[in-house]
């Protein structure tokens, strides 16, 4: 993950410029576009390794280029949101998105989430066996033991603990989660996920009402997060 | 003087002056065998000065009219006839007439008169509330802003002697300002997204003790040193809420309840389930039975320990830009009007009382519940 190149599409020269800093300073190299028009020809003529894409662009909204950029490229998108806007997210990570910020955002979170946007998209064989803060999961076993305790998950919660894992620190929202664990035909069905989200925090978090693991993201989704 | 009249409808206003007239004439005719006919003529001047104190100034104007018309005809000797018998009476007639019309004339005029003054002092009034809001409201905006130009200033300038510890509290202060110039400006938001009307709840199924703390989590700072206690009942079902907007009128509560009580003091959460139970059928839908949805009440009580609010302000703590007298800077008045105004558009009501320790908020909202989570399945 040390050096990635990243496309900043935010019509905001400020913005441009905070994350352009941000990012140089860890090594990133950035490139930036201040239109969606821009945004997309850079896209297609640098490939980047990841798109920081703003929602609210002069000439086309984020939203169609988003729909524009996922007909051909797979890599992860971050978008970047103004605050009480969740349906707004929610309809961006449905259509593609990887991840969101909302400004204001601290540098600390937009790093996160940058790291944990480039991880998740490395192809390639996985660890069988993954570790966070305490709570190890087996993902060949299907085994998760708690300070090398074994904990007893039922067979949903495991393959929402599993889904969690595969893209830790990543939000995920409420209708894939449903999607990808109860069916297509669940996805409005959210009681279940808060059914399950409670079991499960009740087995994995120290404090099930003060989660370390699985943090909420109110109106959009879940979070899981090793605290680092 | 009633002034409530004055919003009655003009063909009301009609009716009734001509009712008045009509009947307080008919009580002279019946009574005329103990009355002389001059009498009747200072009855009917004062029903139309009432009337002139009462209605618009055409209604009272043909009032003036017809009741003179009526005197004439009804009751000037010959009676039953418009002819006049003496010249005494054809004067008094005229004289009448011009009475009834100066009456009403002052009358209207006195009246327009007070009705500008009055308008003048509510434009005043509204001008100096507008005036006390928005110097409260941009202090609060400036002075965040003011820390944000002054700090980044000193740094842009660079002087060599500021030192590095110097700096960092610069750019502290700068990070503080700006985190409470986006606190302010959501208030802001949320506030001209009531006003508009254009807040819209998106209600899914909230599990309310992961609320409860969720906030709670959020609000660490603030609370600092006090203690927050949480009750919160066993198996309480899931309701449909709008998440976000709960978030925000617990927040906006449990602030208030940490930034104006005394360090080390006590804050309470209960939340309990009002299960009158109401089911409510939905219309039988095609190849499907009719769907009951079970509809309870939420109810969610903050209290803290400490000064109350003073009984005579309680009304008004949810109005708009509210603050209170001889309270602390800070706070632009709309925390607690964002709360009435979330909360009400989830059809719940939230009201405030004192508490023997303290002051207590309570909010109730019914909502369709869902008791899924008290399954054991799987």
């Amino acid at each position: 993950m040390n050096s990635a190149g990243i496309l900043i599409i935010d019509d905001e020269i400020q913005i441009r410029r905070l994350l352009e800093i941000t990012l140089e300073s860890h090594n990133h190299r950035v490139l930036s576009a201040d239109s969606a028009r821009e945004g997309l020809r850079m896209a297609a003529g640098h490939s980047p390794d990841l798109v920081i894409l703003d929602l609210g662009l002069p000439d086309e909204s984020g939203h169609l280029v988003l729909q524009r950029l996922r007909e051909w490229y797979t890599k992860p998108v971050l978008i970047l949101s103004v605050q009480s806007s969740e349906e707004d997210i929610v309809k961006a990570l449905d259509n593609g998105a990887n991840d969101y910020l909302v400004k204001p955002f601290r540098t600390g979170e937009l790093l996160a989430r940058v790291r944990s946007a480039l991880r998740n998209a490395v192809a390639g064989p996985r660890k069988a066996v993954v570790n966070f803060n305490g709570l190890q999961v087996d993902l060949s076993a299907r085994t998760v033991r708690k300070d090398h305790e074994m904990i007893r998950l039922t067979a949903t919660e495991y393959s929402l603990l599993a889904l969690f894992v595969r893209h830790e620190g990543m939000v995920l929202t409420h209708q894939y989660l449903l999607r990808e664990v109860w069916g297509p035909g669940y996805i409005n069905q959210s009681q279940y996920l808060r059914v399950f989200i409670a079991q499960l925090r009740k087995k994995i978090e120290n404090d099930p009402n003060r989660p370390e693991y699985i943090i909420t993201e109110p109106g959009v989704g879940y979070r899981f997060t090793s605290t680092e | 003087m009633s002034f409530s009249f004055l919003q009655i409808s003009k063909a009301r206003q009609y009716l009734f002056s001509l009712s008045l007239v009509a009947g307080v004439s008919g009580i002279c005719f019946l009574l005329s065998g103990l009355m002389g006919y001059r009498m009747v003529a200072f009855i009917l001047l004062l029903t139309v000065s009432l009337i002139a104190l009462l209605f618009d100034i055409m209604p009272v104007l043909l009032s003036a009219l017809v009741s003179a018309v009526i005197w004439d005809f009804f009751f000037i000797p010959p009676r039953f006839t418009f002819r006049v018998g003496t010249a005494e009476d054809s004067f008094l007639l005229l004289m009448y007439f011009v009475i009834a019309l100066i009456n009403a004339v002052l009358t209207y005029r006195i009246r327009k008169a007070e009705k500008i003054a009055r308008e003048k002092e509510e434009k005043a009034n509204a001008v100096k509330l507008y005036n006390t809001l928005l110097s409260s409201l941009s202090h609060e905006l400036k002075t965040p802003i003011a820390t944000i130009v002054g700090a980044s200033d000193n740094l842009l300038t660079g002087s060599p002697k500021i030192s590095e510890a110097n700096k960092k509290e610069l750019i502290a202060g700068i990070s503080v300002a700006s985190l409470r110039l986006n606190q302010q400006v959501e208030n802001l938001l949320s506030m001209s997204r009531l006003e508009s009307g254009f807040i819209q709840p998106k209600y899914d199924w909230c599990d309310i003790n992961e609320l409860v703390y969720h906030v709670v989590n959020r609000l660490e700072q603030p609370v600092g040193s006090r203690q927050v206690k949480i009750s919160i009942e066993d198996n309480l079902p899931f309701y449909r809420l709008d998440y976000g907007l709960m978030e925000q009128v617990l927040y906006n509560l449990l602030y208030n309840a940490s930034v104006y009580t005394p360090d080390f003091s006590d804050i309470l959460i209960v939340v309990k389930n009002n299960n009158e139970r109401i089911f409510q059928l939905a219309a039988d839908q095609p190849g499907r039975s009719a769907v009951s949805k079970e509809i309870n009440r939420l109810i969610i009580i903050i209290e803290d320990s400490g000064p109350g609010f003073p009984e005579e302000e309680i009304e008004k703590v949810f109005d708009k830009f509210y603050r209170l007298k001889n309270t602390k800077p800070g706070g632009t008045g709309l925390g607690l009007s964002i709360v009435k105004g979330f909360v009400e558009a989830q059809q719940g009501a939230v009201t405030l009382e004192n508490v023997p320790h303290g002051a207590r908020f309570t909010i109730d909202i019914p909502a369709e519940v869902s008791y899924l989570n008290n399954l054991k399945n799987e």
